[in-house]
């Protein structure tokens, strides 16, 4: 008797595959060559997501669901995986000159970027509760020795151990989740669950609103929304900045896209009053990562304020649980995923030899400077604010569109008067930029790739904003799988 | 269906729970009542399998120690595999050796970078 191997199709994680090897491969090259070439290394990381982006082209309008159901390749998941690639290649990019300034410029930290990546490549494209979960930890264990990685600084050390310990704690409640949701259920594939949730009509069961309760904490935790955003700002402010800047975007924009896979098919998000619950947290949300973002001195800090806020438009999308509220997601998550990568090569910028440049007074004139620098964070200013022509107003004319085309005015009302709120705490900054005087030695740390990068960031965030046809056409077409 | 069990069926379980919690507790308790205590330094000493004591547990040791740990818990975990991938070696085939190839050459990767790191050096 033959045993039963599970269909395998390889080529639905070829991308992954791809990457997961040449991040090996970057390990071995890593301990072979001098201290002095470890820079080499950044460029083959640049090479291997390249590589990786080139095998997703053949990818295109293919659905595969393989490995028994755990991994699916959809229009969805590769949305995701190209947009993935691009913000770990910026995030690269962005750190070449950072790691000689902080010395900290080992080989390892650009393959724990990679394999951050993969994990977050296999996100998106997780159909079953464990393949999600394997990919989840893939992404956060890479993450926890990333934030921790300027070792000989005692605020890197004390953020890793902070995101160490809550990332754990709400990975453990995720599993908690998970148990719940297959004891209900009896199975961890999330169409099986869908149907199963749909025919049975147990939407208050006792077991499944734990499940919920469970789930929504440790993403709570993993997407930073209020009540569990206290990690954010510590974690933000002593991480490495091109790390930072990985955790506001990437690993954000990772977990929103499995968490939407999940949330939709393990709960009928239609019916039901799940709706409560995320309409609370997202006002909270909201409300309070703009409100003590006000009263910051410190960029990183202001920023993560900023991306917690964030955190909440873009649970509108998931309340209001239509067609739109999930495109709406989706759009807003690359444009805000460019805009706040712009924002945070900007602070890159600042940091020079000696001088850790995270404070909002360091930007003191650097406008008169750098014209084009101000240039440019008016215009991550402007559509982290929602104001068009940019990336962040197509994204919010979606999600507050969403929310009043599902009947939640107050919602859209809140999150309107919170955009309103967070022109002051950017504008500021802007104000800092242009108004005051430069310090005296305001040589920014320009490198090449810092040029492409903010070049790369403000390009895409004006595009987004003046031709969003493509992306709003391939966020509708994607999300029509949950519906 | 297994899904459509009901709560109830876990009731067994906290009257587990609920008898071991309070099991374990009486028997503190009681036992701290009851019990007669006559201390001496022997007793008073950590437990250490039989040998003196020779210092405090908290002392800072080498981090090789914690290396050579992880790298063998790594290649315990490989072999736990080998053993019922070896068992069912003649009906998985091809396949099933192509899989643990792969598998051992991710190990290798892992053991070149410790290796070439120092990782296996003691001094």
């Amino acid at each position: 008797m033959d045993p039963i191997l599970p269909d395998i199709q390889l080529i639905a994680i070829l991308p992954e595959i791809i990457l997961a090897l040449l991040a090996c491969g970057l390990f071995v090259a890593e301990s072979f060559i001098q201290r002095e070439k470890k820079e080499q290394l950044g460029y083959y990381a640049i090479g291997a997501l390249a590589l990786t982006l080139l095998s997703t082209i053949p990818l295109w309008g293919k659905e595969i669901s393989t490995f028994s159901g755990m991994v699916v390749l959809d229009s969805y998941a590769l949305f995701f995986k190209t947009a993935l690639i691009l913000i770990s290649a910026i995030i690269i990019l962005m750190s070449f000159e950072y790691v000689k300034i902080e010395r900290i410029n080992l080989g390892e930290y650009y393959g724990v970027i990679l394999f951050a990546t993969v994990g977050m490549m296999l996100m998106p494209s997780a159909n079953d509760l464990l393949s999600f979960y394997l990919s989840l930890e893939l992404m956060s264990m890479s993450l926890y020795v990333l934030v921790a990685f300027m070792r000989k600084d005692p605020k890197s050390v004390e953020s890793g151990i902070k995101y160490f310990l809550t990332g754990v704690l709400a990975s453990g409640i995720i599993l908690y989740g998970i148990a719940f949701l297959y004891g209900t259920s009896g199975t961890t594939n999330l169409g099986e669950i869908s149907v199963f949730i749909k025919t049975q009509e147990i939407g208050s069961s006792p077991s499944l609103i734990m499940a919920f309760i469970l789930m929504i904490t440790g993403f709570g935790f993993k997407i930073a929304a209020v009540p569990f955003h206290m990690w954010a700002p510590d974690v933000y402010e002593g991480a490495p900045t091109p790390v930072t800047a990985f955790l506001s975007s990437g690993s954000k924009v990772a977990a929103f896209s499995v968490m939407l896979r999940v949330f939709i098919n393990s709960f009928d998000l239609n019916s039901g009053s799940w709706w409560q619950i995320l309409w609370i947290i997202a006002v909270m949300t909201m409300t309070l990562g703009n409100l003590v973002a006000l009263t910051q001195t410190k960029l990183k800090r202001m920023l993560a304020y900023s991306s917690i806020a964030h955190a909440g438009y873009l649970l509108m999308g998931l309340i209001a649980a239509s067609q739109i509220g999930y495109a709406g997601i989706m759009i807003y998550l690359v444009g805000y995923a460019f805009m706040t990568l712009g924002a945070f090569t900007v602070i890159v910028l600042l940091c020079r030899k000696n001088h850790r440049g995270d404070q909002i007074s360091d930007l003191a004139g650097v406008a008169r400077t750098n014209p084009f620098v101000g240039l440019t964070f008016i215009l991550f200013a402007l559509s982290l604010i929602g104001i068009p022509p940019t990336a962040g107003f197509v994204g919010k004319l979606f999600l507050f569109n969403a929310a009043i085309q599902g009947g939640f005015y107050w919602l859209a009302i809140i999150g309107v008067l919170n955009s309103t709120v967070s022109l002051y705490y950017y504008f500021r900054v802007v104000r800092v930029m242009y108004m005051d005087e430069p310090a005296e030695d305001l040589a920014l740390s320009f490198s090449p790739g810092m040029k492409i990068a903010l070049g790369f960031t403000a390009g895409m965030t004006l595009l987004l904003g003046l031709y969003p046809e493509p992306i709003i056409r391939a966020a509708i077409d994607s999300v029509k799988i949950f519906l | 269906m297994i899904g459509n069990s009901p709560p109830i069926n876990y009731i067994p379980i906290f009257i587990f729970i609920a008898v071991s919690l309070a099991f374990g507790i009486g028997t503190l308790v009681l036992s701290y009542f009851v019990q007669v205590r006559v201390n001496d330094p022997e007793k008073l000493s950590t437990y250490e399998c039989g040998s003196e004591p020779i210092s405090d547990a908290r002392n800072p040791f080498p981090a090789r120690y914690y290396i050579i740990a992880m790298l063998f818990v790594i290649f315990d975990v490989e072999v736990a595999f080998l053993y019922p991938w070896a068992v069912v070696f003649n009906k998985i085939g091809l396949f099933g050796l192509i899989e643990m190839i792969i598998f051992i050459a991710l190990f290798l990767v892992a053991y070149v970078y410790a290796w070439k790191k120092g990782g296996l050096e003691w001094d």
